[in-house]
C-alpha cells in the first residue's frame, strides 16, 4: 500500500495535545492554545525548540492566530503558519497543508490546534457569520447553524427514507463511546426512547442530535514519517487529504440557497480523489471519525464516502455496526455531539489515537486504516490515516 | 397568534437587512410588493440571491423580472427554540427553502409553521415592517384558486 503525502517525503501524524474541555474555561483563548500546543509537542517526545510551523482556523475572530501562539510559547523562526478563516471544514484541510509543507521540506513540525472559549465566549453555534448572504437569513429568525444543517437533514430524510430513529441511532452509539472518554461532556446514557422524548430544539433536532459548545483547544503535531520514527508515538501515515467547495457554495458559510442537491454534502464530491490517492477502498477502512455538529452529517457522511449505500446510514448504525464491536467504528471519542464542540480538530485527534491504539477502553480492535472528515455542507474536507506500513 | 408573529417587535431592531450594492433592487422591489429576480441574459436562468454574474455562466448581463412568487417548498426546519440571534417572535416558526417556479430558491417564514411538507406548495405574501418589507409563504389552498400568473421565466438549474 502507498501512503504519500505528495512528491517528496511522506508526512505522519505523531503527537495529541488537550486542555481540559469545560463550560466555562476562565481563561484566554491564547493560553489553552498555547497549552494544547505545548502538550501535543510533548506528547510526540518533541521539544518546542522543534516546532517550526503552525495552522489554526477561526470563525469570525474566535481564537488567536499562529504568531500569538509562537510568541506565548517562545517558539524559533516559524518556516510556515497556516491560519485560515474557516470553521469545521478546516481541520482535515490543515492537516493535509501541513503534510504538503513537510513533504516539500518547507517545515520539520508542524502543529495545527484549535482554540476556543466556544462556550464562554462566542459561540458559533448562535453567532451572525460575517458575509453577503445573511440578510437573507438574520431578519427572518433564520440565523443559527443548527438551522442550516437541519434544513439539509430534513430533505435528506426525505429523499432517503430515514428518520428520527436514524438520526437518534447516531446519538446514542456516540453516547456509548462517550463513557469511555474523560473529557466528554455528555456521559450520561442514552437509549432510543428517551431520546425520542427529548422536545424539539428545532425540528427534525433534538437536543442529542447537536453538538455540546465547550471551552477549550485540542492540537496534532504533523512531521516527517522519517522523524515520526524516532519519536515517542507510533507515527501515523498522511496517505491522502482533500478539501471541496462544491460548486455555487455560497456567499458566506451559512448561505446554501445556491446549493443544488441538499442530501449530498462534500464527502461525495471529494470521496473519489480521497480514496483513490491513497490506492484505498472503502472496505478497507477500520474505524470512521466523521464530523459530527448534528447527528444527520454522520448519515450524510457516511453515505457520501461510499461506507454506507445510499439511504442505509441509518440501518447501518441501528445495526451495531459502528459500535466497538461492529464492522466499522465511528466517532469512538463520542465526537462533537459527545465530547464537545471543539469544531473537528478532536476528531482528527481521536483518529490519530485509534490509528496508534491509544484508544484504551474505547480502542478499536482493527485499526490499520482510519477515515476523517471535517464539515457539514457545502465545504469541507477529509484524511485517510494509516498505520506505518 | 400566528399573525403576530409576522408584524410583532423583535423582527425590527437589530435584525433588519442590510442591503448592500448588490441586494438593493431586491429589497426595494419588496418595498413596493414586488419579487425582483436577476435573469441572465446569455445562459437564461433565473437566479437568487442576487449576484453581480451568473452563478452558472459567469455572464454580467442580465434584466431584472418580476416573479409571480409561487413555488414548493424544498425542505424546511421549525424552530421550537429562539436561536437564532436577535429573534424575539413567537414560536414556533418555520423557515423553508423555497424553489420558486422560476428555478431559484429563498427562504421564507411559514405560517402557519404546521403542518409542513416537502414538496407542499406555497404563495408568497409581503409583511411590512417599519423598515424593510418581509416575503413569507403561506399554504397555496389558503389562496383563492386560480391559474398561476403567467410569467417569463429562464430554465431551471440543471438537476
Amino acid at each position: 500500500m502507498t501512503g504519500t503525502s505528495g512528491p517528496g517525503r511522506t508526512a505522519a501524524l505523531v503527537g495529541v495535545g488537550f486542555t481540559p474541555f469545560t463550560r466555562a474555561s476562565g481563561r484566554s483563548v491564547l493560553a489553552l492554545a498555547a497549552e494544547a500546543v505545548a502538550n501535543a509537542v510533548s506528547d510526540a517526545g518533541l521539544r518546542l525548540d522543534d516546532v517550526d510551523g503552525l495552522g489554526s482556523f477561526m470563525v469570525s475572530d474566535d481564537s488567536v492566530p499562529c504568531v500569538a501562539v509562537s510568541s506565548a510559547l517562545g517558539l524559533g523562526p516559524l518556516r510556515t503558519v497556516l491560519d485560515m478563516q474557516l470553521g469545521g471544514q478546516a481541520p482535515c484541510h490543515l492537516v493535509w497543508q501541513a503534510a504538503q509543507s513537510v513533504a516539500r521540506g518547507d517545515a520539520e513540525v508542524v502543529v495545527v490546534y484549535r482554540a476556543l472559549n466556544g462556550r464562554s465566549g462566542a459561540r458559533v453555534g448562535s453567532m451572525q457569520f460575517a458575509g453577503m448572504g445573511g440578510q437573507y437569513r438574520y431578519p427572518i429568525g433564520y440565523g443559527a447553524y443548527l438551522m442550516y444543517v437541519g434544513m439539509w437533514a430534513q430533505r435528506f430524510l426525505h429523499e432517503t427514507g430515514q428518520g428520527p430513529a436514524d438520526l437518534g441511532a447516531v446519538a446514542i452509539s456516540q453516547r456509548r463511546y462517550a463513557q469511555h472518554n474523560v473529557r466528554a461532556l455528555r456521559r450520561e446514557p442514552l437509549d432510543l426512547a428517551t431520546y425520542l422524548a427529548e422536545p424539539f430544539v428545532v425540528d427534525p433536532y433534538r437536543r442529542s442530535d447537536c453538538t455540546v459548545e465547550v471551552d477549550g483547544a485540542c492540537a496534532v503535531v504533523v512531521t516527517s514519517r522519517e522523524r515520526a520514527r524516532d519519536l515517542a508515538q507510533p507515527p501515523v501515515v498522511v496517505a491522502s487529504g482533500c478539501y471541496r467547495a462544491g460548486p455555487r457554495p455560497g456567499l458566506d458559510i451559512g448561505d446554501h440557497l445556491l446549493w443544488e442537491d441538499y442530501t449530498r454534502n462534500y464527502t461525495s464530491w471529494l470521496r473519489d480523489e480521497l480514496f483513490g490517492r491513497a490506492g484505498i477502498g472503502q472496505g478497507d477502512v477500520d474505524v470512521a471519525e466523521i464530523y459530527d455538529c448534528f447527528t444527520s452529517t454522520v448519515l450524510m457522511g457516511l453515505e457520501g464516502l461510499g461506507l454506507c449505500a445510499r439511504g442505509e446510514s441509518g440501518e447501518f448504525v441501528r445495526s451495531g455496526a459502528c459500535g466497538l464491536d461492529g464492522r466499522l467504528p465511528t466517532n469512538t471519542g463520542g465526537g462533537l455531539l459527545a465530547e464537545g464542540y471543539l469544531h473537528g480538530m478532536n476528531t482528527v485527534a481521536e483518529a490519530v489515537l485509534q490509528v496508534q491504539g491509544r484508544g484504551g477502553t474505547r480502542q478499536a480492535p482493527r485499526h490499520e486504516v482510519a477515515v476523517v472528515t471535517s464539515g457539514a455542507l457545502m465545504d469541507g474536507s477529509a484524511l485517510i490515516l494509516t498505520a506505518d506500513r | 397568534m400566528a399573525g403576530d408573529a409576522l408584524s410583532g417587535p423583535g423582527l425590527e431592531e437589530g435584525t433588519a437587512p442590510r442591503p448592500d450594492l448588490e441586494s438593493m433592487a431586491w429589497w426595494e422591489g419588496l418595498r413596493a410588493h414586488r419579487v425582483s429576480l436577476q435573469h441572465c441574459r446569455d445562459c437564461g436562468r433565473t437566479r437568487f440571491p442576487p449576484m453581480p454574474s451568473c452563478p452558472w455562466c459567469a455572464s454580467t448581463a442580465f434584466d431584472v423580472v418580476e416573479s409571480a412568487g409561487r413555488g414548493i417548498v424544498y425542505s424546511f426546519v421549525t424552530a421550537h427554540v429562539a436561536v437564532s440571534p436577535g429573534y424575539r417572535g413567537s414560536l414556533p416558526y418555520s423557515v423553508a427553502t423555497v424553489e420558486l417556479d422560476e428555478g431559484p430558491r429563498l427562504l421564507g417564514r411559514v405560517e402557519p409553521p404546521s403542518p409542513l411538507a416537502i414538496g407542499d406548495r406555497v404563495v408568497s405574501r409581503f409583511v411590512d415592517h417599519a423598515t424593510w418589507t418581509e416575503l413569507y409563504f403561506e399554504p397555496a389552498s389558503a389562496q383563492p384558486s386560480g391559474p398561476a400568473a403567467a410569467h417569463p421565466s429562464g430554465p431551471a438549474p440543471p438537476r
